[in-house]
């Protein structure tokens, strides 16, 4: 074998690995999408893998019968109580720690990392016992205060790295010219800081319209999108929604994150980077 | 050089006073009901949950399918990132499909595999309309729970590999080129350069990974409740069982202290590799 064919194979080898990565991650979702809007007798027709004839029957009876368009809203605003919340403890955080010098800053980052390790479940559990006492189970507000804990480490690291990335002198040059601390903040950082700070708080919404466990056992009757669907599907009863109400559900929770992933792809991988390490 | 100031601490304190509490109070709550009967302390709730033949089983299950699915992700993340890593044609959409999974849900991914795996689903059309099967692989219920062990672990390699390989392959883009130019120079072979120089500088990289998916693993419920409901039980599963179904507080209680004993165990068998390098890491 010369060293052409031996180059053309590699390529080809190479191709073949990532698309075959890419179909892998892909194809369920098409096909999940599809199987959605496919009617019954499509879906139990054996001969057909790819449907022909559609409905949107089921998408519509798990939103308005079953309560999921409840269960959107509702995440809607768990989701932005939670962002409001986190980003009002957590924004002052990531810039203290962005900006200033001061003792034990490297054992309180490690803290905060460490604080978002802690097990969901841990906290989930005894909070609901709390809840009660305080009127707060079965609320929205309850739940946003928990996925606020959840989320805000997150909020503190990636609001100090991207605090860290507006340059000191833009800063400095303001408070030359007569800016306080909180002025030149105001006017030169935050602006320049705004579309991390954007990516930040999709990221955070996306955290919270996923979130499950903490929401399944704080609500009953006000319950976010993730948990609803879960009791419907999959009761203590096992599974008992027919196969099509599934794949409307899936269709349901999994559009909404599909389109952030679109406007955020931009900042992901940084962001994960930055945040994870 | 500033004059030290009381600032920085002012703006931490209510992020780190807000994640104290909702640590802090429910490990304490979580203590009280764990350990005490009717306000007298008790080892009761733990006879009740270990005599409890879920408790095992659930512990079982829950660190088999960390201990299947954390290598086999992070292998399959390193080998995805080193392809990843080069320029190519078509890169950016393959990215993008490759990301694709950090936003999907654990319930929504169950429900994706399930449209996948169903008796009428995707691969057993697929597989009967190209003659390989006469009739429908079942893989849910309870009969076939090796098969919904399986279903489970391929969903979740589906969905959180992303993660790992995204931590990755930022981890490969922060290696200097003149490392691996310079074993160039010196004739080093993909290989030897992957193995001397690529990969002992992506340790911390790697490590990070493991301790995050495995922590999450840890946690796993979702997913499983989708796919397998109780017949995998896995601790966080159990746990909120207990709590919803049972109201059972106590026992509720020991199932997420064990979930954060685990952690913790793993937390600090991890760090005491790793701890040097990660104090470098943050920027």
């Amino acid at each position: 074998m010369n060293d052409e064919t031996k180059y053309a194979l590699k390529k080809v080898g190479f191709y073949t690995a990532v698309f075959t990565a890419a179909v892998w991650i892909v194809i369920p979702i098409i096909i999940s999408f599809l199987y959605a809007f496919t009617s019954k007798a499509d879906y139990y027709d054996p001969t057909k893998i790819i449907p022909t004839s559609f409905t949107s029957e089921y998408v519509h009876t798990i939103l308005f019968t079953l309560g999921a368009w409840d269960g959107i809203k509702n995440s809607v605003i768990v989701a932005v109580l939670t962002i409001i919340i986190s980003f009002i403890l957590g924004v002052p955080a990531g810039y203290s720690i962005a900006k200033y010098m001061f003792p034990g800053k490297d054992h309180i980052k490690l803290s905060i990392v460490a604080l978002r390790m802690f097990p969901i479940p841990v906290m989930a559990i005894p909070l609901l016992v709390l809840y009660i006492d305080l009127h707060l189970a079965d609320t929205l507000l309850g739940v946003a205060l928990a996925h606020t804990a959840m989320a805000l480490p997150f909020v503190v690291l990636i609001t100090s790295s991207i605090f860290a990335g507006v340059s000191k002198e833009y800063e400095e040059a303001a408070m030359v010219f007569g800016l306080t601390r909180f002025g030149s903040f105001r006017k030169i950082t935050l602006p320049l800081a705004l579309p991390g700070l954007a990516a930040a708080a999709m990221f955070t919404f996306v955290m919270s319209w996923n979130e499950v466990f903490v929401a399944s056992i704080l609500t009953l009757n006000n319950r976010t999108l993730p948990a609803q669907i879960l009791s419907i599907m999959a009761g203590s009863s096992g599974g008992a929604a027919p196969d099509y109400y599934k794949f409307a559900a899936a269709f349901i929770m999994t559009l909404p994150a599909m389109l952030f992933i679109f406007f955020a792809r931009k900042y992901l991988v940084t962001m994960w980077g930055i945040t994870l390490k | 050089m500033k004059r030290r100031s009381l600032v920085p601490y002012l703006l931490i304190l209510p992020a780190f006073a807000y994640l104290l509490f909702f640590v802090g109070y429910p490990l304490v709550q979580a203590l009280y009901l764990a350990f005490t009967q009717n306000g007298a302390l008790s080892l009761e709730v733990w006879r009740r949950t270990f005599s409890d033949y879920y408790f095992w089983s659930a512990f079982k299950y829950t660190i088999l399918l960390a201990g299947i699915i954390v290598p086999t992700q992070v292998a399959l993340a390193v080998v995805l990132a080193l392809l990843m890593n080069r320029v190519f044609k078509g890169k950016d959409a393959a990215l993008y499909a490759l990301i694709i999974p950090l936003t999907i849900s654990d319930v929504a991914a169950g429900l994706i595999w399930y449209s996948m795996l169903s008796p009428y689903g995707f691969i057993n059309k697929l597989l009967m309309n190209l003659g390989l099967i006469s009739q429908p692989i079942y893989v849910f219920g309870y009969e076939y729970r090796m098969r919904e062990f399986f279903a489970i672990v391929i969903a979740e390699l589906w969905r959180s590999t992303a993660i790992v390989f995204v931590i990755i392959l930022a981890g490969l883009q922060m290696i200097s080129k003149e490392y691996i130019e310079a074993a160039e120079v010196f004739g080093a072979s993909y290989w030897t350069r992957l193995r001397r120089i690529v990969l002992p500088l992506l340790k911390p990289s790697i490590q990070s990974a493991l301790i995050i998916r495995t922590l999450f693993a840890m946690q796993i419920f979702g997913i499983v409740w989708i796919l397998a409901g109780r017949d995998i039980p896995v601790l966080a599963g159990e746990g909120y069982y207990q709590l919803t179904e049972i109201k059972d507080a106590g026992v509720a209680s020991v199932y997420a202290l064990v979930i954060a004993g685990l952690s913790i165990l793993l937390g600090a068998l991890y760090i005491k590799f790793l701890r040097a390098e990660y104090l470098e890491v943050g920027e």
